[in-house]
């Protein structure tokens, strides 16, 4: 089949960018979409032009770099991750609008690459749990309820993608943070910092530049992973509870 | 915004039904409208209990408002306003029309109270005509076409506000951490829209079609 690409093309953080319109002619039904811009690397490579730089790592849909914009759609139009993503969900002859995520707080590195360092952030200011460290603890110790380790299973899935980011209209990151906040708070082992995890990740997902939330769903309806929309309520939840007994 | 906008939901379902009563003629609805500045007599004054709600409702706008610029402003600086070059799927994905026009419609709300509250309370404008009755001023206002439709476009706006408006505050609040529940919340926010939209619209609709007047 053949398709007409349409790029974002900005070669540095602070540089203009625009979009290019690259012809990609053969490219094969079978082709995942990253084998796809594999090749038009290479060709604008042999003509001596400058690739189009884009993030991938794993190449199977676990790791969450490859996410960039498809026709403003965030990975396209399959629930997947772009690397998931094959040609044969487009048609010969599509225009096809590629572009980075696009948030204040996830700068253009260069073309498609955007800096999802406000997310390791988020993690750091409480999406972890303290434990001592030595030999691995009994296993029946702390008994969990086979629907909280399933919710908490279902949301311990996301991949820090940053599509939640990108397709919410107020730019919120608050299914990437509830994610981590609701795998954390239905465990026993996430009790004890419970409500200053909440309090902590919340500032800082507001400190990072990122938007409220205001409850439309655009997030869920692209999360490759399928978080789902009850993660943000039960994050409401801990948050006004975190915030009742007096925390900021 | 959660609890502020529910706190003027609760004030629009009290108004609908005070509304409601021109459906029993003009002694009942002027009888309430006096009755609303007799409440709680004599611990408060005269008009005590209206003033009241007044402040808890200037109170919930004024923090509705303030709110609302606040989330916007975080909004467009964290997703800017002309976000993606691409023309296609500008609505989004699956968002409804009701979260889409929230901003927009809450404008034309807040227009609106300042016309209705020229209109029927402070009377600066009196289409149709003057009258010491609120009944006779509301007839008076709702023979004219251009007024009903005025009302008709504000309460669409109304009722598109609160159907993305109340299950949005029930979830700020921590309410639906099931599908169930959410589902419930949702019938729940949809229903209430469409009473309260039908509910007012039924007033100046019977008195343009002389149904009452
Ligand atoms: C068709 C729809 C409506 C009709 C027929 C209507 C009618 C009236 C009338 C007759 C009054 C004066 C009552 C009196 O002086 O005793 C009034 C007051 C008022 N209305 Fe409405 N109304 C409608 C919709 C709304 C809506 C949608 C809102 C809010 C978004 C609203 C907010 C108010 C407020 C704030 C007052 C002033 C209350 C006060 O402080 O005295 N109204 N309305
Ligand atoms: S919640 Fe979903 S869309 Fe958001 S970062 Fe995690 S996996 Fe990606
Ligand atoms: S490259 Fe790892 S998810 Fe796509």
């Amino acid at each position: 089949m053949n398709i007409t690409l349409r790029v974002w093309r900005q070669s540095g953080p602070d540089a203009e960018g625009h979009m290019q319109t690259i012809e990609v002619p053969d490219v094969s039904e079978h082709m995942s979409f990253l084998e796809m811009m594999d090749v038009v690397n290479e060709r604008l490579t042999l003509a001596g032009e400058d690739p189009v730089a884009i993030d991938s790592d794993c190449r199977e849909g676990i790791c969450g770099t490859c996410g960039v914009m498809i026709n403003r759609e965030a990975h396209g139009p399959v629930r997947a991750t772009v690397c998931q993503l094959h040609m044969r969900s487009f048609s010969d002859g599509d225009v096809i609008d590629v572009e980075p995520w696009r948030s204040d707080a996830f700068p253009v590195v260069k073309d498609l690459v955007v800096d999802r360092g406000a997310f390791d952030r988020i993690i750091q200011a409480g999406g972890y749990i303290s434990a001592p460290t030595g030999s691995a603890p009994e296993a029946h110790a702390a008994p969990v309820k086979k629907q909280d380790a399933d919710h908490a299973f279902d949301a311990a899935t996301c991949i820090q993608c940053g599509a939640c980011v990108a397709a919410c209209p107020n730019g919120s990151a608050m299914l990437f943070t509830a994610a981590k906040v609701t795998h954390l708070g239905l465990l026993p082992q996430g009790q004890p910092e419970r409500h200053s995890r909440v309090l902590g990740m919340v500032n800082q997902h507001d400190a990072e530049g990122f938007g409220g939330c205001s409850n439309i769903g655009e997030c869920t309806a692209v999360c490759p992973k399928g978080i789902p929309f009850d993660t943000i309520t039960r994050l409401n939840r801990d948050l006004l509870t975190a915030l009742m007994k007096g925390g900021e | 915004m959660a609890v502020s906008g529910l706190i003027m939901v609760g004030y629009l379902l009290a108004h609908m039904y005070g509304n409601l009563k021109a459906f029993a003629g003009q002694q009942a609805f002027d009888e309430y409208s006096h009755h609303l500045r007799e409440l709680g007599e004599p611990i408060l004054p005269y008009g005590g209990a209206l003033w009241i709600i007044r402040v808890v409702l200037l109170v919930a706008v004024a923090a509705h408002v303030v709110s609302a610029v606040k989330l916007s402003r975080r909004s467009w600086r964290a997703a800017g306003v002309n976000r993606y070059e691409t023309r296609r799927n500008r609505r989004g994905i699956q968002r409804s029309y009701a979260s889409f026009t929230l901003r927009s419609g809450g404008l034309v709300i807040a227009l609106f109270v300042l016309y209705h509250l020229a209109h029927l309370t402070w009377q600066w404008i009196t289409p149709g005509g003057a009258s010491p009755s609120p009944y006779e001023r509301l007839v008076n206002g709702f023979n004219i076409w251009w007024v009903v439709v005025t009302y008709t476009i504000a309460m669409v706006a109304v009722g598109l506000h609160l159907r993305h408006g109340t299950a949005s505050a029930l979830y700020t609040l921590g309410a639906g951490t099931t599908s169930g529940s959410r589902r419930v919340i949702l019938a729940v926010s949809v229903a209430l829209a469409w009473v309260i939209t039908l509910g007012f619209l039924a007033v100046p609709f019977s008195v343009l079609l002389g149904v009452v007047s």
